[in-house]
């Protein structure tokens, strides 16, 4: 209810007031105590998002405490067939005290390392120069179609690009790029198809770099002109320039884009398990060329993998273990990301 | 009325040569352009004591030969000519749309990185056309301090380092080590000294540019425009932006420039003219009006519209 | 101008000439010429062209590569039928089931998210006391943002098994709590919305000048009022965007799907009232299908999986014309959309990604 504020009337004090809805209305108490319940239901509301993530923490690792406390730091160690070894407890006694945890998830671990980190090395790469192209060297035609395109990539649905990875990409990698005599020299380890390592490696690639390439490009455009002009009036050319200065201010922007890839890469569940491999298989780098063709499967996809047991208890306790690790990995990447900023501020350049 | 305004005098050099008594020796470096009026070797009338004139023989550096400069289809700089020489300051007045800025910006290129901008007319440095010279080098030897201080974010040192670490020895190779701080430091030292700004910084080199004061950081830039010992300092209205007492400290830098680098200054501010210039070229609309010694202009100018502008008929 | 010739004409009394001598003109062009550059600058510039020109021709592939395979394999038919119960999915049936499950779960995600997060918003950027609990809550924003969504399904699963919330979804047999529904799945999907909705709205409320809630204080309004009629009408294009944006994000999610809705292939429901049957029965969505029936699943139906990724795709579409719009009349409004407009639109669900 507006009243006219030029209209003599009753003291109106805040305390007086009527509230203006109804609903406060209904609650009584003056226009006072509206504003102090609205506080307080705000306030409610933000610590209800925190409620939330303490929440998660708590479900997550009290469900995972058991894989942890049957395998100790072993955990985290190799030993044996990841598949193996789920095949164990699936099969395994159903009554709690003969749950067997067995579990090593090293080769997963080190799954996840490979795939995310090569993805996100490939990607800033990509990501910085195709920025410097975006903002700096393309025309403006080609600018116009650039900036749609780039919004359409980073909203396609992981499930898009591992069908095309799955469809497309493997069979064609297998095709070209195994030959039968690679195929035999590991084959009484693994059997080597299209979903592995080097096609997982780059559709993560093609899924993180367009929200890279977005971030780093508004960042270069919001570098003062006055910058790059006083540093093209020094007679640094354009590259240098973009090197020297550009790239240098945008520094925090870059690393926020490398931990939001990244932790989008680590989070990364379905297209990974479409693509990577069906089996937890750990590539070994000594094998040479053929490392890159070896079947994978991160930490994410695994659960997505295995979810379909969920009721058997140990696996159960397992996966949530797996689900711990990636939550702890995102918190670290965000401090992290934070912690490699600090230095950056001293010299001016706006975090 | 104002009160009377004094140049900036410096202690009278000996190594510069005073004109000749019958301007004969005008001829030897400039280039006759016909029916020019003789612009060296001009006697100076009303010239104070104490003060040393610009020598008749001081080299030119730079020659502007009706140049005429464009934006689009817009011509902002109409068939201008003007000598730039080492051992004065040359300073460009005129009201706001009259081409100055962008005359001073064509003298180092730097209007081609607007697309769109058009030139003609002849630019000379030592006698060679700048369109011809690679752009890079010479922007190295035409060093601009633009109107806000624009030092990059990075320490003190690394800014005026900053192109000293572009050295390029022959075309195309960029030496190959990168330069050690103790190699840089001399080079950086003497241009501090020269912009007036060591003293206050002495020992905090690696303290962040962006925190200095205003004046400091527009000396810094001054600093890192003469790191690289350039022939010719363009300056933007290197003072609008700061308060009286930097704009005091960087006029009496620039008068103790001059020796060494050729100046143009770009001024809206005539009592800066003045203080700081030798010779002063009034622009109007694109049009060079009229150019002569500071004291003809203030004093007596020839123009009935340069006349006009210095006694504050318009602005 | 005067008549007067200018002190340095050639001769006096001369007309002055009014362009220069044809031919003498240079003009410039915005292309560098690097022939003189180092080599190494050299490289780089031309790998930055690569990579540029690279990157569209690969976005191109991609949309070329599904618009072929889509327009190929979609019948408008597909589009109403329900998919067939058998699980050989590529002889008949279409994906209605899967079109009702995205939209469903979308709206109840979105019913969740948007009021929770405009509130939040409007919290932390109009509120914010005690200032610990305001750093804490934008750092713990962030976090729900970067956290995966197989974390959140995970969370969620555990969660909605509990006896208390068995409402929520159906009830095995034996006692357990099945946890699985379009309740649960929903609840989930508003937290990966939320942060969407949450930054988008607390942008665009940081940028209305302070002018605006001091005139409204200024006539005697409180500061709840002035929020609900001042400050989030003149948001509304922004916080459309975010509710956009969020949409967008959960219609593409497959993991909670797959782990919190049970991913069967037609909506079953879990028995009582019609509606409520449904919210608590689990399903399917457009993104589960495809996953169903690509090799990674069990359906085998190659073409199936292409056409619901198509309308998948043509979804995504749609939502980002809709940003654009949404954007555009932001800029019409007078809300300015910062320096760095168009990636700052794009990232502009990130605002503490500076």
């Amino acid at each position: 209810m507006d009243r006219d504020p030029l209209t003599p009337s009753a003291p109106t004090g805040p305390s007086r007031r009527r509230p203006s809805s109804a609903l406060g209305r209904l609650l009584g108490g003056g226009a006072a105590a509206a504003e102090r319940r609205t506080e307080l239901l705000l306030r409610a509301l933000a610590v209800g998002v925190l409620v939330v993530i303490l929440g998660i923490a708590i479900v997550v690792f009290s469900k995972a405490w058991p894989s942890f406390s049957h395998n100790g730091l072993a955990w985290f160690g190799s030993g044996g067939d990841v598949d193996t070894q789920f095949e164990a407890m699936i099969n395994g006694p159903r009554d709690p005290a003969n749950y067997i945890y067995h579990f090593r998830a090293w080769p997963l671990i080190w799954a996840t390392i490979l795939t995310s980190g090569l993805a996100v090395i490939f990607g800033m790469v990509i990501s910085i120069l195709a920025a410097v192209f975006v903002v700096e060297l393309a025309p403006a035609r080609v600018n116009r179609a650039i900036d749609p395109t780039i919004r359409l990539l980073a909203g396609v649905p992981s499930v898009v690009y591992g069908l095309i990875g799955i469809l497309a990409i493997a069979p064609w990698v297998e095709h070209d790029f195994i030959s039968q005599q690679r195929k035999r020299s590991v084959e009484y380890v693994v059997q080597l198809t299209g979903a592995n390592l080097s096609v997982a490696v780059l559709i993560l690639t093609v899924m993180i770099v367009p929200i890279m390439v977005a971030i780093v490009a508004g960042a270069l455009e919001s570098v003062p002109r006055s910058w790059t002009e006083g540093s093209a009036a020094l007679g640094v050319n354009r590259w240098r320039t973009t090197w020297r200065v550009s790239l240098r201010t945008v520094r925090p922007a870059i690393v926020a884009a490398a931990v939001l890839a990244t932790a989008r890469a680590l989070g990364e569940a379905i297209m990974l398990a479409m693509v990577a491999g069906s089996r937890g298989f750990s590539p070994n780098p000594l094998d040479g060329t053929t490392f890159f063709f070896e079947p994978v499967r991160p930490l994410a996809a695994t659960i997505v993998h295995y979810v379909e047991d969920l009721n058997v208890v140990p696996v159960e306790h397992t996966l949530y273990a797996m689900a711990a690790v990636l939550l702890v990995s995102c918190a670290l990447l965000s401090l992290a990301g934070w912690a490699a900023k600090q230095p950056m501020k001293r010299y001016g350049v706006r975090t | 009325m104002p009160p009377p305004v004094r140049r900036i005098v410096l202690e009278r050099d000996p190594t510069v040569v005073s004109p000749p008594a019958n301007g004969s020796g005008a001829t030897a470096t400039t280039t006759e352009r016909p029916g020019s009026a003789p612009l060296s070797g001009a006697p100076h009338r009303g010239v104070q004591a104490g003060e040393h004139a610009p020598a008749a023989a001081v080299q030119e550096r730079m020659c502007i030969e009706g140049v005429w400069l464009a934006y689009g289809e817009k011509w902002v700089v109409r068939d201008v000519s003007l000598p730039v020489r080492k051992g004065e300051v040359l300073g460009l007045i005129g009201a706001s749309g009259s081409g100055k800025t962008t005359l001073l910006r064509s003298l180092n290129r730097l209007t081609e990185i607007t697309a769109g901008a058009a030139r003609a007319g002849r630019v000379t440095l030592d006698g060679q056309e700048i369109g011809e010279i690679e752009v890079n080098s010479l922007r190295r030897r035409v060093s601009m301090v633009f109107q806000q201080p624009n030092p990059f974010p990075m320490s003190i040192f690394e800014n005026v380092a900053y192109a000293l670490r572009e050295e390029h020895g022959e075309r195309g190779a960029r030496r190959r080590k990168r330069r050690s701080r103790d190699e840089l430091m001399p080079a950086v030292v003497d241009a501090l000294r020269r912009a007036g700004l060591y003293e206050e910084v002495a020992g905090n080199l690696d303290h962040p540019a962006l925190r200095l004061s205003g004046g400091q950081q527009q000396r810094l830039c001054i600093a890192r425009a003469l790191a690289a010992n350039p022939e010719v300092l363009l300056l933007d209205e290197p003072c609008s932006a700061l308060d009286p007492i930097s704009t005091a400290t960087i006029e009496q830098l620039i008068v103790g420039l001059r020796q060494s680098v050729a100046i143009v200054i770009v001024t809206h501010n005539l009592q800066q003219a003045m203080r700081v210039a030798d010779h002063v070229a009034f622009m109007h609309l694109g049009e060079l009006v009229e150019y002569g010694p500071s004291s003809q202009i203030f004093d007596n100018p020839r123009e009935e519209r340069t006349r006009e502008y210095v006694s504050g008929a318009f602005g | 101008m005067s008549s007067a010739p200018p002190a340095l004409a050639p001769t006096p009394g001369t007309i002055q000439a009014l362009t220069p001598p044809a031919g003498s003109i240079r003009a410039t062009s915005k292309r560098d010429s690097i022939r003189s550059w180092p080599l190494a600058d050299r490289v780089a510039y031309l790998l930055c062209w690569t990579v540029g020109i690279g990157l569209c021709v690969m976005a191109a592939a991609i949309v070329l590569f599904m618009l072929l395979k889509g327009v190929s394999y979609l019948r408008p038919s597909l589009l109403i039928e329900h998919p067939s119960a058998s699980q050989d999915q590529a002889t008949s049936g279409g994906f209605l089931d899967p079109i009702e499950g995205t939209l469903l779960l979308t709206a109840i995600g979105i019913a969740i998210a948007a009021p929770l997060g405009v509130g939040l918003a409007v919290w932390m950027s109009e509120y914010q006391r005690p200032a610990w609990l305001a750093r804490l809550v934008e750092s713990g924003v962030e976090m729900i943002a970067g956290a995966p969504s197989v974390l959140l399904a995970m969370f969620g699963l555990a969660l909605f098994a509990r006896p208390a919330l068995a409402f929520l979804s159906q009830t095995s047999a034996g006692g357990s709590v099945f946890g699985r529904s379009f309740l649960t799945a929903g609840a989930m999907m508003s937290l990966l919305a939320l942060p969407l909705v949450v930054a988008s709205t607390r942008e665009a409320l940081l940028q209305v000048p302070a002018h605006v809630r001091e005139a409204s204080y200024a006539l005697g309004k409180t500061k709840a009022t002035t929020i609900r009629k001042v400050l989030l009408p003149s948001v509304r294009p922004s916080i459309a965007n975010g509710i956009t944006l969020g949409v967008g994000r959960i219609v593409g999610d497959t993991a909670i799907v797959v782990i919190l809705l049970g991913a069967t292939i037609r909506l079953e429901g879990a028995g009582g009232a019609p509606l409520l049957s449904t919210l608590r029965g689990t399903g399917g969505t457009l993104t589960s299908y495809v996953l169903f029936n690509s090799p990674a699943g069990e359906g085998n139906a190659h073409e199936k999986a292409y056409a619901a990724a198509f309308v998948l795709l043509l979804m995504v579409l749609v939502l980002n014309v809709i940003v654009m719009r949404l954007n555009a009349s932001r800029a019409g409004t007078g809300q300015s959309l910062g320096a760095s407009s168009r990636w700052r639109v794009m990232t502009g669900a990130l605002p503490w990604i500076r």
